[in-house]
């Protein structure tokens, strides 16, 4: 296992090099030097911004060394301040970020509480009733439109039949709700994001749940159970399961920049003042610092995600830690 | 042959909104920018089958325009994104070495990159316009193409045909032309097939943030704008530009299934 681990570690090394090198070079796009100080190209920057980010980035200085300026500042998490409003750009993506983790983490939740059984009951019987349906409702998550599908709950469920409020996180009145009241009030704003949220997710969970469970009822070892006679239920749920849901530790890693990116919509749509939302009005405002650093950190955040899916993956079977990359 | 329902189907959706989208000009009743006073916010009616918006233009005539932009936007991306991950796949897989690390360890830097965060950043610099929105959905795609390659080309790079080719003094660029892609031009039809759909799906995301393509130019993304500040009003305006996206990405999706099953 540490063998596995140290040699996970060390790959991220070029990763994380790459990513900010990659990150880098978008903002340099514009041919010669970056586009926040190209004024004929975003007239909204002002002489004085302009000033000061020469100076930020020491464009007078060689690429090579702007960018392990740029590095180590990163190291040191300092993002510079945002254009807008000029308050530190770290600050601004601290304050929204406990929303979208909670949104995400409730989305994830969500996906998985349904997903698996969905797909568990489906690969019991393949082209029954069950799983046709399930088939049909997969193909159709795949192709919808989140914010479409938002715009539509909205409308249902918000302006016709009033039950849930459709945009921000808390009521206009919240000030006089008592603490109980403030809850419910939260998760009232909250049922539409995440339920929508989840949809994409949802139907690819779904769908690789029930491959992965086909394919656990295939084995051998399960032929093994069923001849000794253990009741299916305890075939089923102890011996193919178990198996199953190894793979979907994976899944759990790489569902999360569809995640992150969704957010951008739906946070959007839904007015709730998130990272997504954040990083929406940053590329509306042309506010680079701000566009940068949530770049930057989402990428981050993926190779986190995706590093310890891997080694959770190979905490619960060893078989991968031994296999060659 | 065995029936086919899914490709059938997917075939006849897409051959449908492929031809409205052609012959755009004929099939509809109204300019698609032509204002009318008279007509705003209009319910669907024999004049205005899916009714008109708050400026009064045809949506239906908007939604046949439109489609022309997102089957565009969708097949060129595409096309970018597949000729650039057969490339780097092939490159990839036949040469090994140095060339496949650096390769696939570009593959997995961007993937690590949330799509729509590294199309906005991007489009906050270049300014959104339907060529950039193209090239970017393009350039932010092939990774899964190229892994596809890669593999299919490793597992197949030491073969008995390959030798074969080799003994008669074939070159490289032909091996893999000729004996190699081939082979793996199934699982990349499949792929391409259901990435056209993800790529009209971003796009109308795009457009709906306003970040793609902009209006007047009507696209089903950015007609669904007009959708949020009508809600509760005028439910056509919401209703059938998603239906038509979703619709399509179906259309795609399902041809990639029956493709897949077609295959084998």
């Amino acid at each position: 296992m540490l063998t596995y681990l140290s040699r996970r570690l060390l790959a991220i090394l070029p990763l994380l090099f790459g990513i900010t090198l990659i990150s880098f070079f978008v903002i340099h796009l514009a041919p010669g030097r970056p586009a926040v100080v190209d004024q004929t190209l975003n007239p909204k920057i002002s002489l004085e911004v302009k000033e000061r980010l020469v100076k930020l980035y020491g464009l007078d200085k060689p690429l090579h060394i702007q960018y392990l300026n740029w590095l180590a500042r990163l190291a040191r998490f300092d993002f510079g301040r945002s254009f807008t409003d000029d308050r530190l750009v770290r600050d601004k993506i601290i304050e929204r970020v406990p929303l979208t983790l909670a949104i995400n983490i409730l989305s994830l939740v969500f996906i998985f509480a349904l997903a698996i059984p969905i797909g568990v009951r489906s690969s019991l019987r393949p082209s029954g009733v069950f799983d046709k349906g399930m088939t049909f409702l997969v193909f159709f998550g795949f192709a919808v439109p989140t914010f479409w599908l938002a715009l539509l709950c909205m409308n249902l469920f918000g302006i016709q039949l009033g039950w849930l409020p459709i945009s921000g996180i808390k009521s206009l009145d919240f000030e006089y709700f008592g603490f109980w009241q403030r809850c419910l009030d939260v998760c009232r704003h909250l049922v539409l994001p995440v339920a929508v949220s989840s949809i994409g997710g949802l139907a690819a969970i779904t769908r690789y749940m029930r491959s992965s469970m086909g394919e656990a009822l295939q084995q051998p070892y399960i032929y093994a159970a069923r001849a000794k006679g253990l009741p299916r239920r305890q075939v089923v749920y102890k011996h193919a399961l178990r198996n199953a849901l190894l793979p979907i530790v994976t899944i759990l890693g790489l569902s999360i920049p569809g995640l992150l990116g969704g957010s951008v919509i739906f946070e959007t749509i839904f007015s709730l003042p998130g990272v997504g939302r954040l990083f929406y009005e940053a590329v509306m405002m042309r506010d680079y610092n701000l566009i940068m650093a949530e770049v930057v950190l989402v990428a981050v955040l993926t190779m986190l995600g995706n590093l310890i899916a891997d080694i959770a993956y190979a905490y619960v079977d060893p078989r991968i830690r031994y296999e060659k990359t | 042959m065995k029936k086919n329902n899914a490709l059938a189907i997917g075939i006849t959706i897409i051959a449908f909104f492929g031809l409205v989208a052609i012959f755009a000009g004929m099939c509809a009743p109204y300019e698609p920018s032509a204002i009318d006073q008279n007509n705003l916010l209009m319910p669907p009616s024999l004049h205005h089958p899916l009714g008109t918006d708050s400026l009064g233009r045809d949506l239906l005539s908007r939604m046949i325009y439109g489609a022309r932009i997102s089957l565009a936007v969708g097949i060129i991306a595409v096309g970018i994104a597949t000729l650039l991950g057969v490339f780097l796949g092939c490159v990839a897989g036949f040469y090994g070495g140095m060339i496949d690390a650096f390769i696939m360890r570009l593959v997995d830097i961007i993937l690590c990159f949330p799509t729509l965060f590294l199309i906005l950043a991007v489009v906050a610099i270049l300014e959104p316009s339907i060529f950039n929105i193209m090239v970017i959905i393009g350039l932010t795609g092939w990774m899964g193409t190229a892994r596809l390659v890669r593999s299919e080309i490793l597992s197949l790079k030491e073969r008995e045909f390959v030798q074969a080719a080799r003994a008669i003094g074939a070159s490289n660029a032909r091996i893999i032309l000729r004996h190699l892609l081939p082979h793996a031009m199934g699982p990349v039809l499949v792929s391409a097939t259901l990435g056209i759909g993800s790529a009209i799906l971003l796009e109308s995301g795009l457009s709906f943030l306003g970040l793609g393509v902009q209006p007047p130019v009507p696209s089903w993304g950015n007609i669904l704008i007009e959708a949020k500040s009508t809600l509760g009003i005028a439910w056509w305006i919401t209703v059938f530009p998603g239906l038509a996206i979703l619709v399509t990405i179906l259309g795609f999706n399902l041809i990639s299934e029956g493709l897949k099953k077609e295959i084998g």
